[in-house]
């Protein structure tokens, strides 16, 4: 019993005759079929190169462009011959010009001797396949398509459209069943030859011609009706891209192909010489085998396209800027804003970072520099202290900043002093952690030095810029995480936010919060803001603070009780 | 961007090509060896001045790449870098002492020499300075990546400028004839680049790095342009707008993706800050042949007087492309 190799070939030819050989070496019979656009010249030559070896065939050419009906013809021709010139060949492997053997001939012969009367081939029903790209599947086989996809792109389209106004369907020949897969099998030779002398093969290839890529749809169809035993996938290696264009492989896979134990690998890159010796050498006989197993290439190779389509979260660069709402993601990773935090308790950034452990920054968006954790004036990823450069680009420079620290959660105050142009990004964005307490920044007016007329222009400005902050906020467009306190609210209970807050920032600490952060202190403010009111102004945002009788929260209170982990 | 619109980048692109036609006028050749070119050849275009310290070791990178051909304009060197140029079998080269800065930069004699010899090959479009990383440029060569793009129908590869810098003052440590520069000069700055659309020629500008944050910290809207498009499989309609920026037509900028995903892409590695700098931006501002002024060099000039170590504690060590992917420097696309 033997196996027979039919190659298709089109490109570099020099490594088909390398891989003929091998294989015509090794006591397969090869069928050769060049395509009818290569030059005579480049044909003659690859038949000179293989004079020397016994069995060897060239098949009559044709002209095999992508997805068009030669390819079939090229196979059922080169399958006649193979059929004809060599009866003893029992398999008949389909294979083309850029594959390249991984396991030596006899041990796939033993794979298919321990598998009797299997037809290789990947042959799924249209209804069950996923990876058609273009969106045709079932339309394969029922529209015409006399235009080249590649070469006439508009008149395909259109011709399409044209089809499916007219409701013009082409009749699916009786008895047939149509299947795709991939175009590279192994079938038995009763299979094949069943196939090439059908009774109503005029009829069929009549049919195929005008379906679209045939070659992957001819022998999976018609398998179906001759052969007694399908095993729906290809032996060959094969892995396709987002576009539907083969991966190719190079020399730095060696390791990756060498383990996955597949008995042929399609497409290498014709320089990938390190490949072709190591592969070709025999040098790989003695090594323990097992099913193939493409897993890690499939690894590989689908994370390519993850890559490709998807991309990372959270990053912008040169080959990926995405538009607003095609991010997928807006910044890599989750952090939190603090707003008012840091006018109401004094050292907040050190506490916060004492109790979750995460990076405490001051007022990154402040108008006069970035206020970095720890006074930093360069931070992570080169990042500048320079409010100029930030003010330049403030999306990226937050981007960016959540980008460079991946893995360390980044938490910063924010406040109506600040830079404001973040405000809907930050709003925007899923990772945002949002905690506000509105008016805070009365306390820090309230507590500067200066002439009261100037306090209060400040403190109406503050209010103006928060309440339209506060209103994005809350816009129906929001996506963070916001939680809103006015300052009266916040007073009255302080410890119940804070540990909603560190809870969420770190859910697996078993502690309840032991130390509070220290309040500013807030003698004379509900007189403060009472004055504020009497000079005409309605600090709104800062809720319902009493005259005379100073906030100041209840110690020890506790609201709801919590769980002892 | 509506028909007329289109009609006027047209009209743009063939200006870039007839002042190419004009300006090739100031070439003579030094050394022609353009007939050894064959059909599949990579190219190489360089237009230099008085870079005869760098050359060897850039001739070295780029042949160890796969770059088979290269055309070089000289612009007046007189530092021998004519003749060492003359004698590499693999150069073609042109002279001129023609004003670098009418030339536009020197981009409407690249252009030139594209049109004329370009057409059909990919093409590669640097700096001597510069040095193209791309993803697994460790073990495929330059011909990899371009049969790679062929195959997915994509006609140009961009490159982003990566600033490299010594730790140090940049006088520090000399460069010597051959050496890799980035022994020296081999920290970068991984997270501070801005990014901007430009909608009339649809690129990406990128600015920042150890520049922006040192030199024009107060005036970022100033700083370098850092988005390039070195590689491009060259047709002879093509012309470069502004450096190796951008190009028209226009769909040559679309080297990045909007909806999400990532494009292939990678680094050039800018080895601008070695000691050989200083001399260079005392020449340049007496010579006033750069791009606004040699507002650039003035600005270097300055700051390295005053403020010399780019270098801080947040600086990443070079070690490979790799690293430059997961730092999101550049990007494998579905490259595998």
């Amino acid at each position: 019993m033997s196996l027979g190799f039919i190659m298709l070939c089109h490109t570099a030819l020099h490594r088909a005759a390398q891989v003929a050989r091998y294989w015509a070496e090794a006591g397969c019979p090869v069928v050769i079929h060049v395509d009818s656009r290569v030059s005579a010249r480049a044909h003659d030559k690859l038949v000179r190169d293989l004079a020397d070896v016994a069995d060897v065939r060239f098949s009559r050419r044709h002209p095999c462009e992508w997805g068009s009906w030669g390819l079939v013809a090229a196979t059922l021709d080169a399958s006649e011959t193979m059929l004809a010139e060599f009866p003893q060949v029992q398999n008949v492997y389909l294979a083309s010009g850029s594959c390249l053997p991984l396991r030596p001939v006899d041990e796939l012969q033993a794979y298919l001797a321990d598998r009797p009367r299997t037809d290789f081939i990947e042959s799924v029903t249209t209804a069950d396949v996923g990876w058609t790209v273009g969106g045709l599947d079932r339309e394969r086989f029922t529209l015409s398509f006399p235009f080249s996809w590649r070469k006439h792109r508009w008149l395909f389209d259109r011709f399409v459209d044209l089809q499916r106004r007219l409701g013009i369907r082409r009749r699916i020949p009786a008895g047939l069943v149509p299947h795709l897969g991939s175009q590279w099998w192994c079938l038995t030779r009763a299979t094949l030859s069943a196939i090439v002398n059908d009774p109503n093969r005029a009829r069929n290839d009549r049919y195929f011609r005008r379906v679209w890529i045939p070659d992957e749809s001819y022998f999976q169809t018609l398998v179906r009706v001759h052969s007694t035993r399908v095993e729906s996938r290809s032996l060959t290696l094969s892995k396709f891209d987002h576009q539907g264009k083969p991966h190719i492989f190079y020399d730095d896979h060696l390791q990756l192909l060498r383990r996955s134990d597949c008995f042929v690998a399609r497409k290498i890159w014709p320089q990938a010489n390190r490949l072709y010796r190591e592969f070709l050498s025999g040098a790989l006989a003695d090594q323990p085998r097992a099913e193939p197993s493409p897993g890690k290439i499939d690894r590989l190779f689908s994370k390519a396209t993850e890559r490709r389509v998807r991309g990372r979260a959270g990053l912008y660069m040169q080959s990926r800027f995405p538009r607003d709402g095609w991010e997928n993601g807006r910044t890599a990773q989750p952090y939190s804003v603090f707003e008012g935090f840091a006018d109401l308790f004094e050292d907040f950034d050190s506490w916060l970072s004492k109790t979750i452990g995460g990076r405490v920054h001051g007022h990154l968006f402040a108008p006069d520099r970035v206020h970095f954790a720890g006074g930093e004036t360069i931070y992570n990823g080169c990042l500048s202290d320079s409010a100029a450069l930030r003010d330049y680009d403030p999306r990226l420079f937050l981007t960016s900043l959540i980008w460079n620290t991946r893995g360390e959660r980044q938490c910063f105050q924010f406040g109506p002093r600040d830079n404001q142009d973040i405000s809907w990004f930050m709003t925007m964005d899923p990772n945002a952690q949002i905690s506000v307490i509105t008016g805070a920044w009365a306390v820090r007016v309230f507590r500067a030095k200066g002439e009261f007329s100037d306090l209060r222009r400040e403190a109406a400005r503050l209010q103006k810029i928060e309440s339209d902050h506060i209103a994005i906020l809350r816009s129906h467009h929001a996506k963070a995480r916001v939680r809103i306190w006015n300052l009266a609210e916040f007073l009255e209970n302080p410890m119940e936010p804070l540990q909603t807050i560190v809870d969420e920032i770190s859910p697996n600490a078993l502690r309840r919060l032991a130390e509070a952060p220290r309040l500013a202190d807030l003698t004379g403010f509900g007189r403060f803001i009472q004055d504020l009111r009497n000079q005409g102004m309605q600090p709104t945002l800062v809720g319902d603070i009493p005259l005379g009788e100073d906030p100041a929260p209840a110690t020890n209170r506790r609201a709801r009780p919590y769980l002892v982990k | 961007m509506g028909l007329i619109g289109s009609y006027r980048m047209r009209l743009q692109r063939r200006r870039w090509r007839l002042r190419a036609l004009w300006r090739r006028r100031e070439l003579t050749p030094v050394q022609d060896r353009t007939a050894a070119i064959r059909r599949p050849d990579i190219l190489a275009c360089v237009c230099l001045r008085n870079e005869r310290v760098r050359l060897p070791y850039f001739f070295e990178y780029y042949r160890k790449l796969g770059v088979n051909h290269f055309l070089v304009i000289d612009n007046g060197s007189d530092d021998g870098s004519r003749e060492w140029l003359a004698d590499q079998p693999d150069a073609s080269v042109w002279t001129t002492t023609a004003s670098y800065k009418r030339a536009r930069f020197g981009l409407d004699w690249q252009n030139w020499l594209l049109r004329r010899y370009g057409h059909g090959h990919w093409c590669l479009t640097v700096d001597p300075d510069e040095f193209l990383v791309y993803p697994f440029c460790d073990t495929r060569p330059l011909r990899a990546l371009t049969d790679w793009l062929d195959a997915s129908s994509i006609r140009a590869f961009a490159a982003m400028m990566l600033d490299m810098y010594p730790k140090g003052r940049i006088d520090e440590q000399p460069y010597h004839e051959g050496q890799d520069p980035f022994e020296i000069a081999c920290w970068f700055d991984s997270g501070n680049y801005t990014i901007k659309r430009n909608p009339r020629l649809g690129n990406l500008w990128i600015q920042g790095g150890p520049r922006a944050r040192t030199f024009f910290a107060a005036t970022p809207e100033k700083a370098p342009a850092l988005n390039k498009i070195p590689l491009v499989r060259w047709h002879r309609s093509y012309t470069y707008v502004s450096s190796t920026h951008m190009l028209l037509p226009r769909g040559l900028n679309l080297t990045h993706d909007d909806w999400g995903g990532e494009k292939a892409s990678g680094c050039l590695l800018h080895a601008k800050f070695l000691d050989t700098m200083t001399l260079k931006a005392e020449e340049e501002m007496q010579r006033r042949e750069h791009y606004a002024g040699s507002a650039e060099y003035a600005a270097y000039r300055n700051g390295l007087q005053a403020q010399p170590d780019m270098w801080c504690k947040w600086s990443e060590k070079y070690i490979n492309w790799r690293q430059l992917e997961i730092l999101g420097l550049m990007s494998k696309g579905n490259w595998a």
